[in-house]
């Protein structure tokens, strides 16, 4: 249950843990990001080295990460009580521990409280609030939620107020239903053009906590508007907004509709971080239910344009730029932007697109799933993760596929 | 693996301190260089006719040692330049013997200076290491704290040590330490005050921890018949080691490097542990100083609780450790609190320990350790030094 706040006590300002770390360190980083477990692994002799060294201490090779076994055992535990870091110190007593991984190595680990020394534990590599790679070490089967340290880096959904600026959107009704479900504090769901009929309004309203706001992220009276009321409550925003609207670079209508779909994906997402994004930001130390994450539903056609969805892709793209851009301004706050990647979805505008296409239900579970890691990023459905790992692989050949119509 | 040669003919002379204070406005450079005056006026030399200079410190940047020639105006023929935390004053020591020995100088300065100021400490937690800033500050920013809380932690367990038996150290180091005026802790410390302290990352707790400061310690070291010319009192080396990384395949730190060469130094030397009259290991913390009392042959690391039990540590003791009061009364000055046991030990084995001499001071074992990059203390030195 949320407690509300004394409104006389000062809103704490967020501060982050340290956070530097070398070039070679971030390859870890991509890792915690997708919610991957990988440590730093040796290309010519295949051993586990931890930290991070330049080449391999036992055969000098060259050094690239690796999936390992998660398993490890604790060989000795503390807790930091007077922390050198402001960060720490402020919430302090922070455990911590040294640990023998299966994968060889022994590493500092973020220690969960029901871990004790000789225990086995299980080793999840996580983004602290600074947004870097570190590794978190709790017990098997192990209930994290009542971890202090691992709820500090994940953005549970349990007693937050959450936005989800799209009711229309196939993945807004479970979303709602799921968040409910999950504990959050209030759900709002932002419903542009109100006139129009919306279909799943009764289910909407049967979604406890819920409330229907009125919001259209085209307009900046709108965005503004709706930011005016709620801005300083939500922690933890859910940008569902999307124009699907099919068609090449030279249909007839084609540079207004593309026009269009920037107007909702990618200006759209601006106005929202105009809005929404310095209170959040500020907000990400306010309690320990403070404001967490920021997600952003985009297409995998954001980074992979076929020519058949040229202004979609191109809105999506733009959108993701901008990710980028708002991921650095909410990161000083410590809160976390993530990217929920997804392929055509189970709606009316991909009606002609060949399975497999992905539901509501698997883009909410999904980006549920996400959260309670604090991924940065998180592919959804088979055929978006396929075609994610076939753009590493050959960009070339996707885009040729692609041409040709092939997904 | 050859028995080095002996280091015949190398002396040490001058210790020199120049006095610790909390926080300083000077830079290291002003640390070495009033250090370098002391060396100077103690050897009755002018300080441009030391043709050698080795310099450990962490706070020099930008600058090295080779800066500070023209800052002080040397023209040494030997330099050295060792950010080598407490194990720099041994590895300086073996190498700048090695070079008067040979003749490559004639007089070494041996200087360890670092200065602090309120900021300076974290700071320099920030930036320790690449390690250090990859894989252990972001696990709660405790510092060396939680580093060897982690190794203590292990070590008591793995030994049998309690709190109480590692407090004996502590204990007694502040008494001697009592007896320095240059102690910047100076009140007197109960086992009861020392089990009572406030926890900082068990079981590390507030008197295992040392204090930061600015300061510097230095000595000569030089041929015997320059010592000699010169009119300097001074002690031998007879026997030195260092190792770096020497377990890597421990999964925790349950020894140092000394291990490795304790047959080395013990040969080279040519006595036992026992026949030691005065000890100077380095005390951050003193969980790490029984460690090497085990590490360097006093005892088997699971007789440590009786070994600290059975022996006096004080100056008046049957085993006088840490007789200045170490780090943990007079103040870690960075780098310097590598050479302070050298510097201590000669001056004890000079006799110009005043109110805390040990009686008829010999023979002295000095240790040096340092540097956690990760996860263990890399660097092992020691060294025995004679009465001449």
């Amino acid at each position: 249950m949320r407690v509300k706040k004394n409104p006389l006590i000062r809103t704490r300002r967020p501060l982050l843990p340290p956070g530097q770390r070398s070039r070679a360190a971030h390859l870890l980083t991509a890792a915690a990001a997708e919610g991957r477990f990988a440590l730093p692994c040796c290309t010519a002799c295949g051993r586990f080295n931890w930290p991070m060294p330049e080449l391999c201490p036992a055969c000098l090779g060259d050094m690239a990460i690796a999936p390992a076994p998660q398993g490890a055992r604790v060989l000795s535990a503390t807790t930091a009580e007077v922390p050198a870091d402001s960060y720490f110190r402020e919430r302090a007593p922070w455990r911590v521990g040294l640990v023998q991984m299966e994968a060889g190595p022994q590493a500092l680990v973020h220690l969960s409280p029901a871990a004790a020394m000789g225990d086995a534990v299980r080793l999840t590599l996580m983004l602290d609030r600074a947004g870097n790679a570190v590794l978190h070490a709790g017990k098997k089967d192990e209930d994290m939620t009542t971890d202090p340290q691992w709820q500090e880096m994940v953005a549970d959904p349990r007693d937050r107020r959450v936005l989800i600026t799209d009711a229309r959107h196939i993945a807004a009704l479970p979303l709602a239903q799921g968040l409910a479900r999950a504990g959050a504090a209030s759900i709002y769901a932002g419903l542009p053009e109100a006139w129009k009929p919306l279909d799943t309004r009764a289910a909407f309203e049967a979604v406890p906590g819920l409330t229907l706001v009125p919001l259209d992220v085209t307009s900046d009276r709108s965005v503004a508007d709706l930011a005016a009321q709620i801005g300083g409550k939500v922690e933890i925003l859910i940008n569902t907004a999307d124009l699907p609207r099919p068609g090449g670079m030279m249909g007839p209508n084609a540079t207004v509709e593309a026009k269009a779909a920037m107007e909702t994906v990618a200006f759209g997402l601006m106005r929202l971080a105009q809005a929404f994004g310095p209170a959040m930001a500020g907000r990400g130390a306010d309690g320990d239910r403070g404001a967490a994450a920021w997600v952003n539903l985009l297409s995998v056609f954001a980074h992979a344009h076929p020519p058949a969805l040229a202004g979609y892709a191109a809105a999506h793209a733009a959108a993701l730029a901008f990710s980028q851009a708002l991921r650095a301004d909410l990161a000083r706050g410590g809160v976390r932007l993530m990217t929920a990647f997804c392929g055509p979805t189970e709606d009316p505008w991909f009606q002609t697109f060949a399975q497999p296409k992905v539901t509501g239900k698997a883009l909410a579970d999904g980006i549920f799933a996400a959260l309670l890691k604090g991924q940065e990023e998180v592919v959804i459905g088979d055929l978006a993760r396929d075609l994610i790992d076939r753009l590493r692989d050959n960009p070339k050949a996707v885009e040729r596929d692609l041409a040709q119509g092939r997904m | 693996m050859a028995t080095p040669r002996g280091y015949d003919g190398v002396v040490l002379a001058v210790p020199v301190t120049v006095p610790y204070s909390r926080f300083s406005a000077h830079p290291a450079q002003w640390w070495v260089g009033r250090a370098l005056a002391a060396l100077a006026k103690g050897a009755g030399m002018a300080h441009r006719d030391f043709d050698g200079l080795s310099v450990a410190s962490f706070s020099l940047a930008p600058d090295s040692t080779i800066g500070l020639t023209q800052h002080f105006g040397l023209s040494p023929r030997f330099l050295d330049f060792l950010p080598l935390g407490g194990v720099a004053g041994v590895v300086g020591l073996r190498r700048a013997a090695r070079a008067v020995q040979a003749g490559d100088a004639d007089v070494v300065a041996m200087i360890a200076a670092d200065t602090n100021a309120p900021q300076s400490f974290r700071q320099s937690l920030e930036q320790f290491s690449r390690f250090s800033q990859d894989a252990v500050y972001s696990y709660g920013a405790g510092g060396p704290n939680v580093s060897f809380a982690l190794i203590a932690q292990a070590y008591m367990a793995h030994t049998g040590l309690t709190r109480a038996d590692i407090g004996r150290l502590a204990v007694a180091q502040r008494a001697n330490g009592r007896l320095n005026p240059a102690s910047l802790m100076k009140k007197p410390l109960s086992l009861e005050d020392y089990l009572s302290a406030r926890p900082i990352a068990p079981p590390i707790h507030l008197f295992d921890c040392v204090m930061p400061c600015a300061g510097a310690e230095g000595f000569l070291v030089l041929r015997e018949e320059t010592a000699r010319a010169q009119g300097l009192p001074f002690v031998r080396l007879t026997a030195a080691i260092e190792r770096h990384n020497g377990f890597p395949d421990d999964p925790v730190m349950l020894r140092g490097g000394w291990p490795r060469d304790i047959g080395t130094l013990w040969s080279m030397a040519g006595c036992a542990p026992g026949a030691v009259d005065l000890v100077q290991t380095y005390d951050d913390y003193p969980v790490i100083s029984a460690m090497q009392f085990a590490d360097l042959g006093f005892c088997a690391p699971q007789e440590l609780p009786d070994f600290l039990q059975a022996h006096d540590f004080t100056v008046a003791g049957d085993l006088p450790h840490n007789t200045s009061g170490g780090q943990l009364s007079l103040g870690q000055a960075g780098c310097a609190g590598g050479h302070l046991g050298l510097v201590e030990a000669i001056r004890q084995l000079l006799g110009g320990a005043g109110d805390r001499q040990v009686a008829g001071a010999r023979r002295a074992l000095v240790s040096g350790f340092g540097m956690i990059n990760f996860d263990r203390g890399l660097g092992s030195g020691a060294a025995v030094l004679e009465a001449a």
